[in-house]
């Protein structure tokens, strides 16, 4: 099965997000804090966010200024500004993100958090784990494992409507590749 | 010929001036900014992005601000930053300034950040690495002659977008000595070509350079006429140590004629922003009522400048 067939059997995201909650809820707490990665992160965040009841305001980062591409591609286009709205000091965080790939996002995330204080914990929740990790990262919570990893030509990413907040999952060929 | 700012791909590469930038340019570093201000709200403000990159703070003028901010933003960056005291150095021993280049150069610098009392300076700097094939060293102009200081003229953008969101609606004011004003030049292109329909400059005739209008700009000799309804007011220092010649009378006589009072500013729309480059001269070109009034955004615009300054040498040192 081609791993186009197989997205293509992937469950809808609203049905990978309920199970998201799903994984997430016997943890779900007053010390629960949600931090999404832009952009897809965020959005996935929000709706989990909510989902959850979560006490905690929502924080959001992004990972440009800790990239480790930097020296190769330049500053990333469109960074925009962190919000850690809480005390990060001896927080339980829950990083969320679309894609888990390489794990270089999750780690450029996890040095960002460290630049408001000592997290107590922090764990990783993704939609989907698409394989060819190239760090010692794993998710806590993840909706979907890709039984075959997908080709470093190919990007999977999450896109939402401009119109309604209606989430979905898509395929492209890599333009960098 | 190409912009001697940007390489073949059209990459920033050096920031020598506002004039001819692009406005594709000048607003992704406004962009960019943004994100960089945010870093200072962080307990830790400091990020790896110039880490192991050595910059050069090369200034054979007198800075204050400047230099600081310069020296912050690249700190915050995780740069290894050097302050030569040129004055005290070996320009005065007789080196020539390239001289000076290759000596740090050998010294693997990444960056020359440069302030220089000719005009040109930072781009001789900049012609001479080309050259000699050193293309990955970068320069920053922070200030030449009566040239430029494309820094201040960003930073100050940065300012208005943030109190104004749009430039497309706005009636600017630069007051003051624009004749030896490496600012208000800076200020103009950057106004001009992130489309302020309407920028004047207020000024007596003998602190204006000729052809100034040729820049786009209305000129206005009296200070009351060119304040009304403008959005922004933008100030420049009296720049005592250029004056030559009887350009001015005494710095009372500008200020009855051209000084800022809140009286003059009353003129401007009521919700106008003063900007001044500083540092300020108070009852010269500024009351002091102003400088400290609820119009000004005087600090602010020195809190800004770190954030613009770390997009600057980020964009400049990223591959």
């Amino acid at each position: 099965m081609s791993n186009t067939q197989a997205l293509a059997k992937l469950p809808k995201v609203e049905t990978l997000l309920a199970k998201l909650v799903e994984a997430m809820r016997p943890h779900a707490g007053p010390d629960m804090a949600l931090v999404g990665i832009h952009t897809g992160g965020v959005w996935l965040a929000e709706h989990l966010h909510a989902a959850l009841g979560l006490a905690i305001p929502l924080g959001s980062i992004d990972v440009s200024f800790h990239r480790d591409d930097y020296s190769s591609k330049g500053l990333h286009r469109g960074a925009k500004a962190s919000s850690i709205p809480f005390p990060v000091d001896g927080a339980q965080i829950v990083l969320v993100d679309d894609v888990l790939y390489t794990g270089r996002t999750s780690r450029a995330a996890m040095n960002e958090l460290y630049d408001y204080g000592r997290p107590g914990r922090i764990d990783l929740a993704v939609l989907v784990d698409r394989g060819g990790r190239e760090l010692p990262i794993c998710a806590r919570y993840c909706a979907c494992t890709l039984a075959e990893p997908l080709p470093a030509t190919q990007e999977l990413v999450l896109t939402r409507a401009d119109t309604q907040p209606i989430l979905s999952l898509s395929l492209k060929e890599r333009r960098d590749a | 010929m190409r912009n001697p700012q940007l390489d073949k791909q059209g990459k920033l590469q050096h920031l020598l001036t506002t004039e001819g930038l692009p406005r594709e340019i000048l607003t992704t570093i406004l962009d960019n900014a943004a994100p960089f201000a945010e870093v200072a709200e962080r307990e830790v403000k400091k990020l790896p992005l110039l880490r192991g990159k050595s910059v050069f703070n090369l200034f054979f003028e007198n800075s204050t601000r400047t230099r600081t901010t310069f020296e912050i933003a690249a700190k915050r960056l995780s740069a290894d930053v050097i302050n030569l005291n040129i004055n005290t150095s070996s320009s005065a021993k007789g080196e020539t300034l390239l001289d000076t280049v290759d000596n740090l150069v050998a010294m693997h610098a990444d960056m020359f950040v440069v302030r220089h009392a000719s005009s040109g300076a930072p781009y001789l700097i900049a012609g001479h690495l080309a050259a000699t094939g050193r293309e990955h060293i970068h320069v920053v102009n922070a200030g030449d002659g009566r040239h430029a200081h494309p820094t201040q003229g960003l930073l100050d953008m940065y300012t208005i977008r943030h109190y104004k969101r749009d430039f497309t609606q706005l009636t600017v004011a630069i007051v003051g000595d624009i004749l030896h004003s490496r600012v208000a030049r800076s200020q103009i292109h950057a106004l001009t070509t992130l489309g302020v329909p309407e920028v004047r400059v207020i000024a007596p005739k003998t602190l204006l350079p000729t052809g100034v209008e040729r820049l786009g700009v209305r000129v206005c000799h009296d200070i009351q006429e060119g304040l009304r309804g403008v959005d922004v007011v933008m100030m420049l220092r009296i720049q005592n140590e250029r004056m030559s010649g009887a350009l001015l009378p005494s710095p009372q006589e500008f200020f009855k004629s051209f000084g800022l009072t809140p009286e003059r500013l009353a003129k401007a729309k009521p919700d106008a922003i003063v900007m001044h480059p500083g540092p300020m001269n108070r009852g010269v070109e500024i009351d002091s009522a102003v400088a400290d009034g609820s119009h000004s955004v005087i600090l602010p615009q020195v809190t800004f400048g770190i954030a613009v300054r770390m997009a600057v040498m980020s964009m400049l040192a990223g591959g």
